[in-house]
């Protein structure tokens, strides 16, 4: 299992995302600067969360032009698989692998929380191998623009193309259970070849020994094993 | 220099300082200053850079112990924690750019403390709050709420550093003048500390990270002064954070120090380049030359006044290895960070600044630091307030009634609006996060656990400073040791009003007495604080607010506790309390205020040596495996405090209350030194009490349905305490 975590100036989740996927794999992921060009062959590139380039512009705009993304850009289009969490997740619909877009959360305000989702029914993809359809999870979120916005017509293709990955499903029953009011309780979708994916909850704040949840560990046992079959 | 920019007591006045200030700086100086040094001199002799008004009496104050490794005077306060680790953390205000302007008034208050720890080669772990807003439903309240809590967050979470606890009140006095203090807690090698005096003279001296603006321009003078009408006008003075900027100088400033290139280093915080380079070459005993055309500035014209008194954000100074000059600079190159040798260490023991290829100032340092004028201000302490009975205060309402009022008030309600919009997760090491007693961080790839907590409960400091002042320490250390964390040692931030005012400097001289008594007794010294004070508009003064930030260690965070209530069939004891206690101590409690509608009065006394016997067998309970859950009791009383149990478990509780006596006062009075334990174990944990000579009694057992039931009254639920809970501040806030 060979992985590669890319670092752009402002991230902050990128040592949270190595220790996590080190403790599932017990080996540890490439470490790429947003400056390098080449990307060595791995089986995932994971894009982590935090501000890069300072939120600045938009989200993930300039991150989505720096030289390691277009090595990613490559790799994805050769048919490598590519995780995108919270602003990887912006970065990567930034950058036009996956569709739609994510804006403020409906209540304007920062929001961490852990919400609980749900499995969809999807299209192929090695991401969800071993958790079926219906499991649920429950993975705190953090983050500003977690809102997933798009047409009618490209949500009803997303959702008839099996391509809607996760969704929030209710968790606390004094509050709605969607955190950023984004379409159709999206919380992460997947590209039309099952190979990219892009989520807002942070699995890697979800590893058990400690955390409240150990649902991201098994989120990502199942990412992290699907790629390496 | 030329006799045209020759300053007058005129302009000494418009910078804050008195006529005998401005006649020592004639007599040091043996000249009349110009305007770039009668503003360092103002800058350096500020309330907020000198403490003049407050030295003498934080000097009372207990700075050392065997895990002390730095004290007050550096950037940063460090404490050792075993195993070659050191904890640096510090607590400091931002109140006046924060009623200002709170959105960059917060978020520049959590930059600036950041700088500090990382300065002193500390990657920050855990990030808190302290904050004070006046009454909620004043027309203020809402919009300065709104801005601060977006301010922190929008700091804290870009950089990365999780922003784990703090604590809120609201009361009129801070209508015109909030509270904002932020303190930041890091993790170092114990024998890798970086401090702030020049070594080398020939050294070179470089700037590094953001470009000087005209932001800030005398910010610590602002603070050193009461607000007006007027003060509004002031928000150019308000400084502009960029937490990005903070995130790259971060990175930057720790893979330098790594590199082995850093002799010493300090940031620009309050007074800008004026307080760091006073600071690094007097520390040094050394002198400094700075060619302030070199400073990187963002606009253009700047004086050697503006570029020595901006207090633009994410900026720092350091002293490096002259053969080290290439590494540092393309380690900077890498964060696209500026990296610009402005001078050197000089032997001269004088600042000397050049501009425009003239000398714009050239004085001895000395001066600067050591003559800083320090006051023995006169004070007179208020009457003492009388001991109110609970017949006095208490009303004939029922129990459940008074729950709910108490549980919705502004200062009991949840406070989940406020710290959801804070990333309270990142870097995947918190264990419990805000809402309970004390944060526990995990210290990364370790077993250990560092325990802090920020306390104070100002009606207490207001009534009776020094029982206020050994109040908030022992709360504090009441919230480490219910976590299973041992205290270890603290920082404060002294907010006050007018020290030119006897009763206001009372306040202070009794708080800060009350502060060192307790910090004494429970061996937790002060290793780093901050003052503020002028909080007053118009003369009115804030309750006064001592805020203490505590740091405790816990060897096996997995035996760490939390409060909530997990399992039914378990005893519950009050420690700290007798059998025969059928009343508590109702003056100045939240219950007098909110039920009784009535402030002041005498608040319960504090006594450090019982909070420290019952403090430590809670901590033997826990690392004994004796006591799944631990709370203290504080404002609210045990009524309260079991409600909060329940609200954060699965089960409920069943509490049997005393017969005769007084319900309310049972139930609400805020006694202290007291907690509430689930016990697993009764025979042992009642002789370990006995043996420890500690109090306990049982007042009932955990059940399985979610509620509260005290005997002879309809049970509470935890569905209705919730929804009293939760609702308050998310009402105001819309």
């Amino acid at each position: 299992m060979r992985s590669a975590i890319l670092i752009f100036p402002g991230s902050n989740c990128d040592r949270d995302m190595m220790v996590a996927v080190e403790r599932i794999t017990g080996r540890r992921p490439a470490l790429v600067w947003h400056k390098d060009s080449q990307l060595d062959p791995v089986d995932i590139v994971i894009i982590p969360g935090g501000f890069s380039f300072g939120d600045y512009l938009r989200c993930g705009a300039l991150a989505a032009r720096a030289p390691a993304m277009e090595a990613v850009i490559d790799h994805a289009s050769r048919g490598g698989a590519v995780l995108g969490v919270c602003n990887g997740f912006q970065i990567l619909l930034e950058t036009g692998l996956l569709p739609g877009t994510l804006v403020r959360n409906g209540g304007l305000k920062f929001v961490c929380r852990e919400v609980r989702l749900a499995v969809q029914e999807t299209l192929e993809t090695p991401f969800l191998d071993d958790l079926s359809s219906g499991t649920e999870l429950r993975i705190p979120v953090a983050h500003n623009e977690g809102n997933y916005f798009a047409d009618d017509a490209l949500l009803d293709s997303l959702e008839e193309g099996g391509q809607i990955a996760l969704r929030y499903i209710e968790n606390d029953p004094t509050r709605t259970a969607n955190p950023n009011g984004s379409a159709r309780n999206i919380a992460g979708i997947l590209s039309a070849n099952g190979r990219v994916m892009g989520m807002m909850p942070h699995p890697e704040r979800a590893m058990g020994n400690g955390h409240p949840s150990e649902d991201g560990r098994k989120f990502l046992t199942s990412v992290l094993e699907g790629v390496a079959r | 220099m030329s006799k045209a920019n020759e300053m007058s007591f005129n302009d000494a006045e418009q910078m804050g300082l008195s006529f005998e200030e401005w006649q020592l700086i004639l007599k040091r100086l043996e000249r009349t200053p110009n305007l770039c040094e009668l503003g360092i001199f103002s800058a350096m002799w500020s309330e907020h850079c000198s403490y003049k008004s407050s030295k003498k009496w934080l000097k009372t104050l207990p700075t050392e112990g065997e895990q002390v490794i730095q004290g007050p005077g550096e950037n940063a306060g460090v404490v050792d924690i075993g195993d070659g680790l050191a904890a640096v953390f510090k607590i400091e205000s931002h109140n006046h750019p924060s009623f200002i302007e709170p959105y960059q008034g917060a978020a520049t208050g959590v930059g600036g403390i950041l700088r500090d720890v990382f300065t002193m080669g500390a990657r920050p772990i855990a990030l808190l709050n302290a904050l004070r807003f006046g009454d909620i439903e004043h027309e203020k309240t809402k919009h300065l709420l709104s801005g601060v809590v977006a301010g922190i967050g929008g700091y804290g979470n870009c950089i990365g550093i999780p922003t784990v606890g703090g604590e809120v009140n609201f009361h009129s006095s801070y209508n015109g003048n909030i509270l904002v203090n932020a303190m930041a807690v890091g993790l170092a090698h114990s024998d890798r500390i970086f401090y702030s005096a020049a070594t080398g003279s020939g050294n070179p001296v470089i700037y590094v990270g953001a470009k000087t603006g005209r932001d800030g321009i005398h910010g610590a003078t602002m603070a050193s002064a009461e607000f007006s009408d007027e003060t509004e006008s002031k928000r150019p003075t308000v400084q502009v954070g960029d937490p990005f900027t903070g995130k790259l100088l971060m990175e930057a400033c720790l893979e330098l120090m790594a590199a082995d290139a850093v002799l010493s280093i300090q940031d620009m915080g309050a007074a800008g380049l004026t307080s760091s380079s006073v600071e690094m070459a007097s520390k040094g005993g050394l002198g400094m030359e700075i060619d302030l055309d070199l400073v990187p500035v963002r606009e253009e014209a700047m004086s050697a006044y503006e570029i020595m008194l901006s207090e633009s954000q994410e900026r720092m100074l350091m002293v490096i290895k002259p053969e080290q000059a290439e590494t540092a600079r393309a380690i900077f190159e890498k964060w696209d960070l500026d990296f610009m040798p402005i001078g050197k260490v000089t032997d001269t023991e004088r600042l000397v600044l050049l501009k425009d290829n003239e000398i714009a100032c050239d004085i001895p340092l000395a001066p600067l630091v050591d003559d800083a004028p320090e006051y023995d201000r006169p004070y007179r302490p208020e009457e003492l307030q009388p001991v109110l009975s609970t017949e006095q205060l208490e009303k004939d309402l029922p129990l459940a009634e008074v729950l709910q009022r108490l549980l919705a008030s502004a200062d009991l309600c949840s406070r989940r609006w406020i710290y959801e919009q804070y990333d309270s997760d990142v870097m995947a090491d918190t264990i419990t996060g805000p809402g309970g007693d004390a944060a526990l961080v995990r210290i990364h790839n370790t077993d250990k656990g560092l325990a802090v907590s920020t306390d104070c409960t100002p009606r207490y400091v207001d009534a009776d400073p020094f029982e206020g002042g050994k109040q908030a320490v022992c709360e504090a250390y009441r919230n480490i040791s219910a976590s299973g964390a041992k205290p270890l040692a603290v920082t404060n931030n002294l907010n006050f009003g007018n020290p030119e005012k006897q009763d206001i400097m009372a306040q202070i001289v009794g708080a800060v007495n009350g502060m060192g008594n307790a910090c004494r007794t429970l061996n937790t010294p002060v290793v780093s604080g901050n003052v503020s004070l002028y909080n007053e508009t118009d003369s009115m003064a804030i309750q006064p607010c001592p805020v203490i930030g505590m740091i405790g260690v816990i060897d096996d965070w997995t035996k760490a506790k939390g409060c909530g209530l997990a399992n039914a069939g378990k005893a519950l004891f009050v420690v700290g309390q007798s059998d025969d206690v059928k009343d508590g101590w109702l003056g100045c409690s939240v219950y007098a205020r909110e039920i009784a509608g009535r402030e002041g009065g005498a608040p319960p006394s504090v006594d450090p040596a019982l909070e420290g016997r019952n403090g430590t067998l809670i901590r033997q309970a826990i690392e004994s495996e004796l006591i799944e859950a631990a709370h203290d009791i504080s404002d609210g009383g045990l009524v309260v405090a079991l409600a909060e149990m329940v609200m954060a478990g699965q089960c409920g509780a069943k509490i049997t209350c005393p017969e005769g006596g007084s319900l309310h006062g049972w139930a609400f009075g805020e006694d202290q030194a007291r907690y509430i334990a689930v016990v697993s174990d009764v025979p042992a944990f009642t002789a370990l009490c006995a043996a420890s000579e500690v109090e306990a009694i049982q007042i009932g057992e955990t059940i399985s349905e979610c509620e509260l039931t005290l005997a002879g009254l309809p049970p509470i639920s935890k569905e209705d305490m919730v929804a009293w809970h939760s609702k308050t501040i998310d009402n105001l806030m819309g």
